[in-house]
């Protein structure tokens, strides 16, 4: 690159990336997001300061060497950037993109108040599209066999994320997906708009060179159960997520036209439903979609119902805007593209015509009261304020508790009282002995970097029972 | 013969096919790990090729010697008409399963299992679990003609079987519900009923069953998605109080179904289905004369 900005320069302008126009994007189901090109990556990553107390690196959940590989960057040698993330995470594509940034590594780069921080999630991402691209990607080594065998429940970041940990260190890990796809919540949940499925592919094929085994179809607690497994493998992780919806707990919630946020995107996300009827999953929207949250699943299944063509999306959330759990880049996004929020509203009432489908919603105004158990302000329903939307379809995304399948079929397994799999802090150990367990089903409805250090953690425990002659 | 059920090799060939009738075929698929683990009531999910949709299928029958497992379809939509235009040989692309919860086999004393259509394939595992539990086994069969009856055989195997036809060209010509209507008139004793096939069979099944207080059980075949739980596209409302037909079900008691809400919510994709069959058949030469 001639004319290169000189490292450190933390005063050139802070860069966000290129984005789709929103015109354009929503008619398309693209990444939103077009990232860096060289140029800006390496101009970016000149602004670097190369801290050596490394505040970003210690708020990164999987510890990230940062200013290492924003260097490699800078220097344009993107094969060893890569293979410097690749030390302590397989996942950059994946994290780079779905990762809030704002409220890890950059919330501690010592830029943030002067001039904004580094852009390391954007240089995180470039790095791995580069390489994958360029063909600059080798799988790391592995350590030699240890006869050891691990079996992993669920094939979502968590479980990711311990399967390649564990296969480094030598142990043979079989993946088992219910679905027909791995990832879990990377492939039926996050759009492809925010992460494109070849990103997913390429990072579970990683895994596979390497010889990590991956078995779909198999529900693990109908098909297999935890006891089986146990009888073949040293030792069981269950990821197995918080994939259970929650229901609205409105009357009308079995008319036809409403969904679960899980049942609407899988649709989209896993069956293709919008590239129907080239595809075979239909889909039905209407002219009028409402949407029900206000987290960021409520902004993926308001921004993919705008995909499909619909007069208009109306997100209700019960507080303010200043309360919603989306990060603030999907909210922003969802209102360009067009969906209007609709805020201290509240759904109370869903209405069908004749045929059972859905028509119209009888909602509520709410006010804020005291702050709650969880330290938000309460939502208070306003006597008097009853009004009709009306609605051809209705996505209720409310919230996920944990999958209760294994929960229901593995005796023994200690759960608290919302079905969460219970395990000791820090060795994500279960109750029963040589199985452990991480992610959404121990958190319920978290993130996914979080499950994917609770992956880390886990395999770093499981590793030392393997090791230490232990596990069955 | 062993079946390494942790190997991917071979899985979902369809090592036999058989057509029962010009719209249903048999498929024996190889699925070891579904074969070692399924029980009467159990279903699986079947996706035929990429961009092809999940959809459930109940287990007719299953070989943990030989590591498959036994479906029967009927050509519905594109989907099933495309299944059954699969030759020996081919492979479905997925097979998921065993899904559900089993039907728990006791000693009722009789049971009296009513079939209607393929429902009769999926009647036939459970009738022939309730037998070997020691049961006595009456049949109601029901089709709308005699081409469209299958297993009949295997069904009179077990037991005493009643057939009925629409339009009379086999058995007594009329309706399910007039066999078991007979059945309690000439005060025949009936511990549990056991139904499946369409849905308004089902229903009036619970209805003629219910002034006898005959505990009666449907097996639900709502629209489903993933089948594991995680989507709620496949609620019914039992006893108030939504259920998940994939995981809590598919069998419920009919007494305590909302079969009207599961009749509409069913008929969600209606126009999306029609257009997908329409776009199938115009690109392929129909081979079973649909059209």
């Amino acid at each position: 690159m001639e004319n290169k900005p000189k490292k450190p320069t933390p005063s050139l302008k802070h860069n966000l990336g290129r984005h789709q126009d929103p015109a354009a994007r929503r008619g398309n189901y693209d990444e939103v997001a077009l990232g860096f090109n060289l140029e800006e990556a390496v101009t970016e990553a000149a602004r670097c300061l190369g801290c050596k107390t490394k505040p970003c690196e210690l708020a990164c959940p999987v510890n990230i060497k940062i200013p290492e590989f924003v260097d490699l960057v800078y220097k344009e040698d993107l094969g060893a950037a890569a293979s410097k993330i690749f030390e302590t995470s397989l996942f950059p594509a994946i994290c780079g993109r779905v990762c809030p940034q704002e409220t890890y590594c950059e919330l501690h780069c010592v830029l943030r108040e002067k001039f904004g921080p580094v852009s390391i999630g954007r240089l995180e991402r470039f790095t791995a599209d580069y390489a994958r691209k360029n063909g600059l990607i080798t799988p790391p080594p592995c350590a030699p066999d240890t006869g050891k065998k691990v079996a992993c429940v669920g094939s979502g970041p968590a479980s990711l994320a311990v399967a390649a940990e564990l296969r480094k260190l030598g142990h043979a890990v079989t993946v088992f997906e219910a679905l027909h796809e791995f990832g879990g919540v990377l492939s039926y949940g996050i759009p492809t708009f925010r992460l494109p499925r070849e990103v997913v592919r390429f990072e579970v094929d990683m895994l596979r060179k390497m010889g990590v085994r991956f078995l779909k179809n198999v529900l693990v607690g109908k098909a297999l159960t935890i006891e089986e497994l146990k009888k073949d493998f040293d030792a069981v992780y269950i990821g197995s997520g918080a994939g259970l919806p929650s229901p609205l707990g409105a009357a009308g919630e079995g008319l036809a036209g409403v969904y679960s946020s899980n049942e609407f995107l899988t649709r989209v996300n896993l069956m293709g439903a919008h590239k129907f009827p080239e595809n075979d999953t239909p889909y039905y929207i209407g002219k009028r979609v409402v949407v029900v949250g206000g987290g960021n699943t409520a902004m993926d299944s308001a921004r993919c119902a705008m995909r499909l063509g619909p007069e208009s999306v109306t997100l209700l959330y019960r507080r303010t805007r200043a309360e919603l759990p989306a990060r603030a880049e999907e909210v922003e996004n969802a209102l360009e593209e067009g969906v209007k929020l609709e805020f201290l509203t509240a759904p109370v009432q869903l209405e069908g015509d004749e045929r059972g489908r859905l028509k119209r919603v009888k909602c509520i105004r709410m006010e804020l009261g005291l702050p709650d158990a969880s330290g938000r302000r309460r939502p208070v329903p306003q006597d008097n304020t009853e009004f009709y939307l009306e609605a051809d379809s209705l996505v209720v995304a409310i919230g996920q508790g944990p999958n209760p399948v294994i929960q229901q079929t593995t005796p023994g397994l200690a759960t608290n009282k919302w079905g969460g799999i219970i395990v000791e802090e820090g060795t994500a150990k279960t109750s029963l002995d040589g199985i452990y367990a991480g992610g959404d089903v121990v958190r319920g409805g978290a993130t996914v970097l979080l499950a994917m250090k609770d992956g880390k953690a886990a395999a770093r425990a499981m590793h030392e029972k393997l090791s230490s002659g232990g596990g069955k | 013969m062993s079946h390494d059920i942790y190997s991917s090799e071979g899985l979902y060939r369809i090592v036999e096919k058989t057509d029962l009738s010009p719209t249903v075929s048999k498929h024996v698929i190889y699925a070891p790990l579904i074969a070692v683990k399924a029980k009467a009531g159990h279903f699986v999910i079947l996706r035929s090729r990429e961009g092809g949709e999940r959809i459930p299928v109940t287990l007719v029958d299953w070989s943990p010697e030989n590591g498959t497992v036994t479906v029967i379809i009927q050509s519905i939509g594109k989907s099933t008409t495309e299944m059954n235009a699969f030759k020996q040989g081919e492979s479905f692309l997925d097979v998921a399963g065993p899904l559900g919860t089993p039907v728990e086999i006791k000693n009722w004393g009789t049971v009296l299992g009513v079939g209607g259509g393929v429902g009769i394939a999926e009647l036939y595992p459970i009738a022939r679990a309730f037998k070997e539990a020691g049961n006595e086994v009456v049949s109601i069969l029901g089709a709308r003609s005699k081409d469209l009856l299958i297993l009949q055989d295997e069904m009179a195997s077990l037991g005493r079987v009643l057939v009925t036809t629409d339009d009379g060209s086999a058995g007594r010509k009329g309706l399910v519900t007039d066999a078991m209507k007979e059945l309690y008139a000439a005060g025949e004793k009936i511990d549990a009923i056991f139904t499946i096939g369409p849905i308004v069979m089902m229903k009036f099944v619970a209805e003629a069953s219910r002034p006898h207080g005959t505990p009666t059980f449907a097996s639900l075949n709502p629209i489903m998605l993933d089948g594991t739980g995680m989507c709620g596209g496949c609620r019914v409302e039992i006893a108030g109080k939504p259920k998940f037909a994939c995981v809590d079900g598919p069998m419920f008691d009919a007494h305590q179904t909302n079969f009207d809400q599961l009749t509409k919510r069913t008929a969600a994709y209606r126009e999306s289905e029609k257009e997908s069959l329409e776009r199938y058949t115009k690109d392929h030469k129909c081979r079973i004369g649909l059209h």
